[in-house]
């Protein structure tokens, strides 16, 4: 089933034309990757699902992207409600200097929920579902710089799944870890598709090859090539994905 | 091998002259401390230091001397508290603003004026006071006098709205682009960003900003001087006269027989203020010192 429909969708900072008709299918319970060389667009068309580029002055966005058939660039779209639906993780680990329990609840207290056991019972589930529970069940008030980078990065994972997000998006969540957290995060992304959908930007496209079902390849703004990474990774149509994958550009 | 000879020589003379001069500043705190205290606590051989503090009344030319500072700590007090009461909300909003919400062009016209307001020399916010505020809130407020402790405490705020809110500033703009991201990421507006992330995290910054501020009220003596009404009497109200810790320094050192009680007296309060801005900078370090072993864990 399709989840997010991107449609024609275009994007200047001032005068720079970014994005140029994107159109993209993002399925449900899959793992999409964007993929491209540095300054493809990749980062900004992921910015695009949580309307994370409206701070970016002088920015202009035409075309549409559905999630649950709404237009979130509506006029009467609520943009607080869709970034609680769609969470997000970013390139460098950012916890709250707070404790690690404040910062898993942190949107939830946005929603309004208050209720102490609500608040409870979600940390521990978004810990779990980010494989963090067992490290940390113990100190869950100490501060969250207490923790690895690593682990850092998970309880941001977790953090954004507190609010039950349909939607997960991750903007090079690995690129600040050693090997041995990226792989820790690389196996729960797998697992967590089960229960939401993932959309993650990645310089790595060995990653993008061990995680992801289907992969976009941006160049330039536009997209290249779409479709399940197997068949991109194995027989790219395009010569440019050719030339990319073998390491001839980016 | 002469030039290089030379070149040693120049090398010398300016570690020397280099040493010598930050190796001065520790003398004069030394000089300074020695002084004010040594002629301070000459008081105490002829006066009860409990009467010293405790004491109600100020009246250092009578025979016996009365020499209580108790009004005199309660006028510091009293002024102090209310300026950081006025200062601190229009400072850290001030701060807030900038940081956050201004434009660029708004921040060009907003921080050159803040730092105008810095420079602006104390005689003359006192003249202000004197001359156009006191009259301003005695007959607004239909006071017997407008030289009180409210006034003062007032055009004093202003005075230190620019240092708590450029050190306030500076530390919400230490804040990373990331945590607001992620605040923002989590569906939080503007404002619940500015709470419940980027002032906490801030806090310590602002802290400190707020004891300078504190520093700085409490030490000031021109417009207290000037504004305050100096009357050594604890005050009622905040619409009471009252003469601080400082004003009476300045307006009486100048009268005073050099080895008199009285001179001595005006020492002792002089240590009494010194203290008093010790601990406020001892309280400062606390503040960096905690926050740097936070930083390194």
């Amino acid at each position: 089933m399709v989840d997010v429909l991107v449609e024609n969708l275009n994007l200047w900072f001032g005068n720079a034309h970014i994005l140029k008709n994107i159109r993209l299918d993002i399925y449900d319970n899959k793992v999409t990757a964007l993929i491209g060389p540095s300054g493809c667009g990749k980062s900004t068309l992921i910015r695009c699902f949580n309307r994370m580029n409206d701070f970016i002055e002088n920015v202009k966005i035409e075309g549409r992207i559905l999630i649950d058939n709404e237009d979130i660039y509506n006029e009467k779209s609520d943009v607080f409600d869709l970034r609680s639906r769609v969470g997000m993780v970013f390139q460098k680990p950012n916890p709250f200097p707070k404790s690690i329990y404040e910062n898993l609840v942190y949107g939830l207290k946005i929603k309004g929920i208050k209720k102490k056991s609500v608040l409870e019972e979600r940390a521990e589930k978004s810990l779990k579902q980010a494989g963090l529970w067992i490290e940390v069940k113990d100190r869950l008030h100490s501060s969250a710089f207490s923790l690895s980078g690593g682990q850092q990065q998970r309880l941001c994972i977790a953090r954004a799944l507190a609010t039950e997000p349909e939607i997960l998006l991750l903007d090079e969540p690995t690129s600040a870890l050693d090997p041995k957290s990226s792989n820790k995060i690389e196996e729960l992304l797998l697992e967590l598709k089960n229960s939401v959908t993932i959309i993650i930007v990645t310089h790595n496209f060995s990653q993008a090859g061990r995680v992801s079902d289907y992969t976009a390849f941006l160049y330039l703004g536009e997209i290249v090539e779409y479709g399940k990474t197997d068949k991109l990774f194995t027989v790219p149509k395009d010569k440019r994905t050719e030339e990319f994958l073998t390491g001839r550009f980016g | 091998m002469k030039k290089h000879s030379v070149k040693k020589t120049n090398d010398t003379v300016f570690y020397i002259i280099i040493t010598l001069a930050s190796v001065s500043s520790v003398f004069i705190l030394f000089g300074i401390i020695l002084s004010i205290f040594s002629q301070g606590l000459k008081l105490f051989n002829s006066y009860n230091f409990l009467d010293f503090i405790t004491g109600l009344n100020w009246y250092p030319v009578y025979d016996p001397p009365d020499f209580g500072i108790l009004p005199i700590i309660a006028g510091s007090l009293l002024i102090t508290s209310l300026t950081i009461i006025i200062a601190v909300p229009f400072s850290i909003a001030t701060a807030v603003y900038i940081s956050e919400i201004a434009k660029p062009h708004e921040k060009e016209i907003l921080k050159p004026v803040i730092e105008v307001l810095a420079s602006i020399p104390s005689v003359i916010y006192g003249l202000f006071g004197m001359a156009v505020f006191a009259p301003f809130i005695q007959k607004l407020l239909n006071l017997k006098t407008g030289f009180n402790a409210f006034t003062a405490s007032i055009i004093l705020g202003i005075m230190i709205i620019p240092i708590i809110s450029s050190i306030s500033e500076d530390a919400i703009n230490a804040v990373p682009m990331n945590l607001r991201e992620a605040s923002y990421a989590l569906g939080a507006t503007k404002w619940e960003t500015i709470f419940k992330v980027v002032l906490p995290a801030a806090k310590s910054g602002i802290i400190t900003s707020v004891i300078l501020g504190i520093g700085r009220a409490i030490g000031e003596t021109m417009v207290v001087l000037m504004v305050a009404g100096n009357s050594a009497v604890i005050p009622k109200t905040i619409f009471d006269s009252v003469r601080p810790m400082t004003s009476t320094l300045a307006s009486e050192m100048g009268e005073t027989p050099v080895g008199s009680t009285h001179y001595y007296a005006l020492f002792a309060i002089a240590a009494v203020l010194f203290v008093i801005t010790l601990i406020l900078n001892f309280i400062i370090g606390l503040i960096r010192g905690s926050l740097k072993t936070r930083h390194n864990n």
